[in-house]
């Protein structure tokens, strides 16, 4: 099935079988290898790109449902060389180890900021209708989808804490 | 998984053209698609249903209509059910993860089937996914299995926090059928108990499809969902309770308490809601509540804990919509 899915800024024009997951599109069709394949099942968050502006796991979804979509993954955070502010802080803050879940926590993380910018709620937000603030609570309840196996915690949140300010 | 076309149809009536014998539905395929790479369902089409405009929320005389699609993210997100319906923003939220979220989809939440683990794994025995084969969970290991509404031809859990939510609320479903006609139905009647056929889970009839769910004027301004899992978020419920209250004079004027973690389906006991109408809180009456809603309940070794679970956590609830 012809689809076009644009990665960050690039247009590619795929002829996909249907049972193509956005993940193995991404890594085997078009070599962006740097999303990564955890569980396959949508438990680990490792997948989490950004397709139209949301976080999504590439894994459960099929890459013909994204013709026309909009997609940024770990390869398009930063700009040419130099790297988005979340990326600095999560190697100033070593917010990795084994670097398997990063691509997926940045991704996350990118577009969970902009969630919290435009006002969106988490379970433990206390009041549904006031201002978010993104207290370290905040912070691991929505990074919640993205395991780290290695249990980088302490410095992944350190890491999204210090990106929130800048 | 599986060889299937994929449609992609932009209106209702073609999506109901397109179905037939072998069709799923996609919404966000976070359950469909994990369950075909299994294997335990094998569609041999997919009609995708985002691209049909079933993707808003309009306000109705005094309640709200939800379209099939609205994502789980924004449905929790939007204003007005934060304002009004905030037990259901709560319960979405206590859900999944954010990335499945702002995939997962109203009707496919509704319809999202159990977690069992003999369901999903095609060498065990299964009444639900191979009728007449037997139930491997009945003297199985048990954990997150149901204790009420069960059969013995099923005990498996249904494990939505969004449609608890939605039973507390009297929400309806809008089905829209092959010939164009639309029927509206409660929870109550959607849902069905397992009995001889847990295959059969819905009253929805094959290749019907679902437009809207419709929440009706919140019949309570006290709201709360909590639930309780094994660890802190991004699990299923071991045990929830939605609760919906309205009170005057000191005294519980209307209660509408939904569970999950307990049922078959999300489940609701009269008996309950009815316990509390016109009384004035007390941890006596609390307790009562929970010995009711367990009056019947199917403490299979390994479940035993349910019943304590679910009683406290209701005692809890009611504690804090009632103060
Ligand atoms: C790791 C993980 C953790 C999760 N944790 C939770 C949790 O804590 N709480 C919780 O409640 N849920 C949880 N979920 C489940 C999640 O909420 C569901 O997968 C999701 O809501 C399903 O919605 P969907 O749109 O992706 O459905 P789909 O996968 O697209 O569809 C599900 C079913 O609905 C049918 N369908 C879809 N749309 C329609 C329609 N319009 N008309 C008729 N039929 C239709 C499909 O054919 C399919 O049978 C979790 C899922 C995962 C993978
Ligand atoms: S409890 Fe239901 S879903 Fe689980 S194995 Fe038994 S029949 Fe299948
Ligand atoms: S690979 Fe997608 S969530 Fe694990
Ligand atoms: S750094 Fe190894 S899994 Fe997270």
């Amino acid at each position: 099935m012809q689809t076009t899915l644009t990665v960050n800024g690039t247009r590619h024009q795929l002829d996909l079988d249907p049972r193509v997951t956005l993940l193995d599109a991404l890594r085997d069709h078009l070599c962006l290898t740097g999303s990564k394949k955890g569980c396959d099942h949508g438990q680990c968050g490792a997948c989490t790109v950004i397709a139209d502006g949301r976080r999504i796991n590439a894994c459960l979804t099929l890459a013909v449902m994204h013709d026309g979509a909009e997609l940024v993954t770990v390869e398009g955070l930063a700009d040419g060389e130099s790297l988005s502010p979340l990326q600095q802080a999560f190697l100033d803050h070593d917010g990795m180890q084994c670097g398997y879940c990063t691509p997926g926590q940045l991704c996350s993380a990118t577009a969970m900021l902009e969630e919290v910018r435009a006002g969106r709620a988490s379970h433990v937000t206390g009041e549904l209708e006031g201002e978010m603030r993104l207290t370290r609570e905040e912070i691991t309840e929505r990074m919640s989808g993205n395991l780290c196996r290695c249990a980088c915690y302490s410095g992944i949140v350190a890491a999204i804490e210090e990106a929130a300010t800048k | 998984m599986r060889p299937f076309d994929y449609h992609r149809p932009d209106t209702a009536e073609a999506a109901l053209n397109d179905a037939s014998d072998g069709t799923a539905f996609i919404g966000g395929g976070t359950n469909l698609l994990d369950l075909m790479k299994l294997e335990v369902m094998t569609p041999d089409r997919l009609v995708d249903v985002n691209h049909l405009g079933l993707n808003r929320i309009e306000e109705t005389d005094d309640g709200i209509e939800i379209g099939a699609t609205v994502r789980n993210s924004d449905l929790a997100d939007d204003a007005r059910i934060r304002r009004r319906w905030p037990v259901l923003s709560r319960a979405l939220l206590a859900g999944a993860s954010p990335q499945l979220r702002n995939t997962a989809t109203t009707a496919g939440n509704l319809l999202q089937r159990t977690r069992c683990p003999y369901f999903q794994d095609i060498d065990a025995a299964c009444n639900k996914r191979d009728p007449g084969s037997g139930c491997a969970a009945v003297g199985g290991e048990l954990r997150n299995h149901a204790v009420l509404g069960t059969s013995e031809h099923c005990i498996a859990l249904h494990p939505s926090d969004m449609a608890v939510a939605m039973r507390a609320l009297d929400a309806e479903v809008v089905i829209r059928g092959s010939g164009g006609s639309t029927r509206t139905t409660g929870l109550p009647d959607f849902y069905r108990l397992p009995g001889e056929t847990p295959h059969i889970e819905t009253t929805l009839e094959p290749g019907e499809l679902i437009t809207a769910i419709r929440l009706p004027a919140p019949p309570g301004d006290r709201q709360a969902y909590r639930k309780v899992r094994e660890r802190a978020s991004y699990a299923f419920a071991l045990v929830s309770t939605a609760a919906v209250l309205r009170m005057e004079n000191g005294k519980i004027a209307s209660a509408a308490l939904a569970f999950g973690g307990v049922g078959t389906q999300p489940w609701r006991d009269a008996e309950v809601d009815t316990l509390l109408r016109d009384e004035r809180p007390s941890n006596a009456l609390f307790d009562k509540a929970g010995e009711v809603l367990m009056r019947n309940a199917e403490l299979r070794e390994g479940l035993e804990f349910k019943k304590p679970l679910a009683q406290r956590v209701l005692k809890a609830v009611l504690t804090e919509v009632t103060r």
